[in-house]
């Protein structure tokens, strides 16, 4: 690992500041990726900057009709949490798949999502849910925040404050983990609104994407049978030594239809 | 260069580190607590789980800085003296290691998972110890070591 210029602000505007000193400045959330990374020297930032010494980011709070889970939040918190394992228990089974119990008490949502890893399991939560990116500057909806393989709509040095969830009437997350990383293979999240349903897609792809054909589906009929005959292409979808890309494609049939029978 | 103040099994420990120092190296080579290893050294192992502030994590992927102020934990400060912890007894009554390396990190793994759930059945024990790695044993005889542990602790 390079080394770099450590620092922890205790507040928002000296975090802004501290990001501001140098353009390879870099955010530290819960670091179960960054850390990895740097010491494989894929990144070599000047100015490393704590997230954990603000406050007041790292709960799950019932806000209106809405749930708001602080952006370092980490998986453990949102897993154990009694709000989301009552009214959204999907998301609380999701995070509590992330990893292994130790990568769950450092890693974080904010964290997770500010990095857009093609396998992680909350892009298809924020997709799915359409769930509100909220950042220090903006209100960035779950459908426009994934752009590409690592790439998020975020700009330099802008920060995930909180995730702003709204409830489903039903939802379930079934992935196929790779046994060795815990990382999904493929992870469909499926959520029914009162207006419509929402299917996505992680790990199949360069990032998160919907079924609409699937989602079209459903809304008709929302049964794992509706979901037969529905074959997704396998063209742009990941190969790697894990699996190739039509057996991917196979898997976000089978997953999509075992989220469909969880749902609760 | 930074500084940084840990509690390490009660007692207070300052260090100077660079930026990029792992808590690891502190504990390793700082301190000289060599009972927590490093094994792979990318987050998978769980050889080098140490608890920081009561919650188990990898010290291999967790900076000196970002822990600095809290309260470590490493296999060393479970014994009292002489006297195992009951999870390090049990792992040793049941036969679960063989060649050890990976064995700090179970069994602080182990006693997180004995205080979180004390009366885990096997199969949430595999669960749990999914972040753990042994390559010798096959996992029986620790699983059957950290039944044993946690009801040791649930009397203790």
């Amino acid at each position: 690992m390079y080394d770099f210029d450590y620092q922890r602000p205790s507040s928002m505007p000296e975090v802004k500041k501290a990001l501001a000193t140098s353009t390879d400045a870099m955010p530290l959330a819960g670091g179960q990726t960054l850390i990895p990374t740097l010491k494989q020297r894929l990144r070599k930032p000047a100015v490393l900057v704590d997230l954990q010494g603000l406050r007041g980011f790292n709960e799950v709070q019932s806000v209106g009709d809405k749930i708001v889970i602080g952006a370092m939040a980490t998986h453990a918190t949102v897993a154990a949490s009694p709000i989301l394992r009552k009214r959204l228990p999907a998301l609380a089974a999701l995070a509590g798949g992330i990893g292994d119990p130790h990568v769950r008490n450092r890693g974080t949502i904010g964290g997770s999502i500010a990095n857009a890893d093609p396998a992680a399991d909350y892009p298809a939560a924020v997709v799915a849910l359409n769930a509100d990116v909220v950042t220090d500057r903006r209100t960035v909806t779950g459908d426009a925040f994934f752009k590409g393989l690592f790439e998020t709509s975020l700009e330099q040095g802008e920060l995930i404050t909180s995730v702003h969830v709204k409830l489903p009437e039903k939802a379930a997350y079934a992935k196929f983990p790779n046994p060795a990383s815990r990382f999904a293979l493929v992870g469909v999240f499926v959520a029914k609104f009162k207006d419509g349903v929402r299917v996505a897609v992680t790990g199949a792809g360069p990032t998160v994407f919907r079924v609409k054909t699937m989602e079209e589906a459903l809304a008709k009929s929302f049964a794992a049978a509706a979901l037969d005959g529905i074959a997704v292409p396998a063209s742009g979808l990941n190969s790697d030594l894990h699996a190739a890309a039509d057996y991917r494609a196979h898997l976000i049939g089978v997953m999509a239809k075992r989220a469909v029978a969880a749902c609760s | 260069m930074p500084t940084v103040s840990l509690t390490v099994n009660g007692k207070a420990a300052n260090a100077t580190v660079e930026g990029r120092t792992l808590l690891v190296q502190v504990l390793r080579e700082t301190l000289k607590l060599t009972g927590t290893h490093v094994g792979c050294d990318t987050s998978q192992c769980g050889a080098c789980v140490v608890h920081v502030d009561g919650k188990p994590v990898k010290s291999c992927t967790v900076l000196a800085l970002q822990a600095d102020g809290c309260a470590v934990t490493s296999i060393e400060g479970l014994s009292q003296g002489a006297d195992l912890h009951p999870m390090q007894q049990a792992f040793r009554d049941c036969h679960g290691l063989q060649c050890g390396f990976c064995t700090p990190g179970m069994i602080m793994t182990a006693v997180d998972i004995a205080k979180r759930h004390p009366e885990a059945d096997e199969a949430t024990i595999r669960r749990e110890l999914e972040g753990n790695l042994c390559r010798c044993t096959g996992y029986a005889n620790i699983v059957k070591a950290v039944q044993t542990g946690a009801a040791a602790m649930r009397q203790g």
